[in-house]
């Protein structure tokens, strides 16, 4: 069901599926995301599970993308093959015209310091360090000196409005403030797609209006944001949104459209 | 992450469990402690035993000719005894010849010694006393000085007078409170004058070195002593410096054997007695006590490091989720398993180092409370603590390797 010649986000339809029927080519690095034929499949004791069952997807630089779906549409498995958690069994995964799907553990690692910045719904800060310590953690795997490590943790604690909280640990923040900094975590690498996976899953509504306000705010400056979610209401935040159903693309959407037909209110769509 | 890092964190890591992680180190703690305290009292026995036991008896760069050997630390065989009994004795005759074969400046000395009934005419009952009877340079070979009033004149030794030396312990029993100077005591019931009492030699072992009376051999003490009258239980050859020696035994035992009439397959029917001979046993026994002090806190040790290795493996059961999280934001595995194996490490180490300090301190309390000396080893402390990391080490490579190993997604999904 997806639209001919539509611009949806960043790129249209017809540019996306030149860049992904390319098989075994590099994409251009205008491309953070290339996915072709994505399938990954586990054994549950004797049973083969088809988690994925051939995911083509395109995502642009600068693009904000939410990916829905119910339980079992595989969308989990998804997100851990693009955050690089995990390898598929057959099919390309390009990030940032590096093919990652074949990658060892190791370099995989590598990728996941420098290239994804992860959040969670639940947030997964280390609950015996400070935030400013919780911040430089990919830094510390980057190798990056103690006094530089510092400056750019303070730094982008400071971007999410928590410049007084450096010292603060995990259960003297909100949870606003705990995503907040785990945001700040995410972005502590210039890491070229932020990952996000039910980041308002533990917050109430108007902290997750918050969150979704520093999405935004963070696409408006450049930052690619690929985000998770069961919740429509917070899928209709991005500016695209991808569908999954049962291992398989299912929709590709605009944001306007996508909302309209869940007759969701958006305000100043696209 | 680089090894400084991982260590930081480690202490960040104990410090946030402070009860958690006294426990865990406590096996490592003991074991190490108790080390320490055993190589500290074996070393501290070694030491007193050649410098402040061996050293009074057998005095700087001499040897004591005599029949047998006068110090026997350890067992000595039944048959070995037998031997030595059935040895003649020295005998007064000996000493001109071994005299003139030795070295310009060696001194000589004679004595015989044995326990003798004591009396003085103000101490009461009689009491059993160690007695020498000496000729020669005695008192300059022991360094026995004489605290209150003069060791015997060369005459007074040659014309065999009646005057002795006594010890202070001895001074104080025989006469408490008064000044034995000019007194008498009655050896065999004959008076001999008190001219000096001598400076105190200490204890050993709790016992008394400072209960004796040195009396001339040539007077009528050494019948007291010896069943002969030409009789003599030792000379006591001292060589002006150490390298003297060996020539000086070698000549020594060139005349005796003369004297004896050995032929050159026979043994030697008589001993000189140097501090090397006397601590050979104990620096026999040394070494096994030394290993028995290490093996036994082993058990200790092994105890310590299977509760390390359990407590590491229960933490890092519960910090799956910071497992994941870490590998999700770049952590390789080969820093997962160190941060674990130096965490463990640093236990092992916090262990030691507290065992190493607790074990000085209870050698120090058994030292000030029993007669039981003790002695710092450094090479223990070196020792106790590289075992404590080692322990640590060890015991943190299977907790680090199953760490290591867990699936990020997996591991994420655990709250």
């Amino acid at each position: 069901m997806i639209e001919a010649s539509d611009e949806i986000g960043l790129s249209t339809t017809g540019e996306r599926r030149a860049v992904v029927d390319a098989p075994g080519t590099a994409p251009t690095k205008d491309w953070v995301i290339v996915t072709r034929n994505l399938q990954r499949q586990y054994d549950m004791g004797g049973e083969i599970v088809r988690a994925l069952r051939g995911v083509d997807i395109a995502i642009r630089r600068n693009e904000y993308v939410a990916i829905m779906g119910p339980s079992g549409s595989g969308k989990s498995t998804f997100m851990n093959l693009i955050g690089c958690l995990d390898t598929p069994n057959a099919g390309e995964y390009w990030l940032n015209g590096l093919l990652v799907s074949t990658m060892s553990d190791d370099a995989l690692a590598r990728v996941r310091n420098k290239e994804i910045g992860f959040v969670f719904q639940t947030f997964n800060l280390l609950p015996r360090a400070t935030a400013l310590q919780n911040v430089e953690l990919p830094l510390v795997y980057a190798g990056i000196s103690a006094s530089e490590r510092h400056k750019r943790a303070a730094e982008a604690l400071d971007s999410v409005q928590l410049g007084q909280r450096h010292h603060h640990r995990p259960n003297e923040l909100s949870g606003g403030q705990r995503q907040r900094v785990a945001i700040a975590r995410a972005l502590v690498n210039r890491p070229s797609i932020l990952l996000a996976d039910e980041p308002t899953g533990n917050l109430d509504s108007q902290t997750s209006e918050e969150i979704m306000r520093v999405f935004e705010s963070l696409s408006t400056q450049g930052q690619t944001v690929v985000m998770v979610t069961h919740e429509p209401d917070i899928a209709a935040h991005a500016k695209r949104v991808v569908v999954l159903r049962d291992g398989l693309l299912s929709s590709d959407e605009r944001r306007d459209q996508f909302a309209a037909k869940l007759g969701i209110d958006v305000a100043g769509a696209h | 992450m680089p090894v400084f890092e991982a260590i930081k964190l480690a202490f960040q890591t104990l410090r946030t469990q402070k009860l958690k992680s006294a426990f865990t180190l406590l096996g490592v703690c003991i074991g190490v402690m108790f080390l320490i305290t055993v190589v500290s009292i074996v070393e501290g026995m070694g030491r007193y035993l050649k410098e402040d036991l061996v050293g009074k008896l057998i005095p700087l760069n001499s040897f004591e000719l005599r029949s047998r050997p006068n110090i026997n630390i350890g067992d000595v065989d039944r048959s070995v005894w037998e031997e030595y009994r059935r040895r003649p004795k020295l005998e007064i005759g000996d000493i001109g010849p071994v005299r003139d074969v030795l070295p310009f400046g060696t001194k000589t000395a004679i004595v015989s010694n044995g326990s003798v009934d004591v009396s003085s005419t103000e101490g009461g009952k009689p009491r059993r006393m160690q007695v020498q009877a000496v000729d020669g340079d005695y008192f300059e070979i022991k360094s026995l000085g004489v605290k209150v009033g003069r060791p015997p004149s060369a005459q007074e030794l040659e014309r065999g007078e009646k005057v002795v030396v006594i010890g202070l312990d001895a001074a104080e029993r025989l006469f408490p409170s008064l000044n034995a100077i000019g007194r008498d005591v009655k050896l065999g019931g004959i008076p001999y004058e008190v001219i000096g009492v001598a400076e105190p030699q200490g204890k050993v072992f709790g016992m008394s070195f400072d209960n004796f009376i040195v009396a001339p051999w040539r007077s009528q003490a050494r019948r007291l002593l010896n069943s002969k009258p030409n009789e003599v239980d030792g000379m006591l050859i001292q060589s002006a410096n150490e390298q003297g020696i060996p020539e000086a035994q070698e000549a020594t035992r060139a005349v005796m054997r003369a004297r004896r009439h050995l032929r050159p397959a026979q043994k030697d029917n008589f001993a000189m007695e140097s501090s090397e001979s006397a601590l050979a046993f104990w620096n026999k026994i040394q070494g096994y006590l030394v290993m028995a002090g290490i093996a036994l806190p082993a058990i200790g040790l092994v105890v310590g490091a299977i509760v390390i290795m359990n407590i590491m493996l229960v933490a890092v059961s519960q910090r799956t989720s910071e497992i994941g999280v870490r590998k999700a934001l770049g952590a390789k595995r080969r820093d997962i398993l160190s941060q674990f194996l130096i965490e463990s490490a640093v236990l092992g180490t916090l262990g030691s180092a507290i065992g190493v300090v607790l074990g000085l301190v209870l050698a120090q309390v058994i030292a000030m409370t029993t007669p039981l000396p003790a002695s710092v080893a450094p090479w223990s402390i070196f020792l106790g603590i590289a075992i404590g990391a080692g322990v640590g080490i060890i015991s943190g490579v299977y907790p680090a390797s199953r760490a290591s190993l867990l699936d990020p997604i997996a591991a994420l999904r655990q709250e």
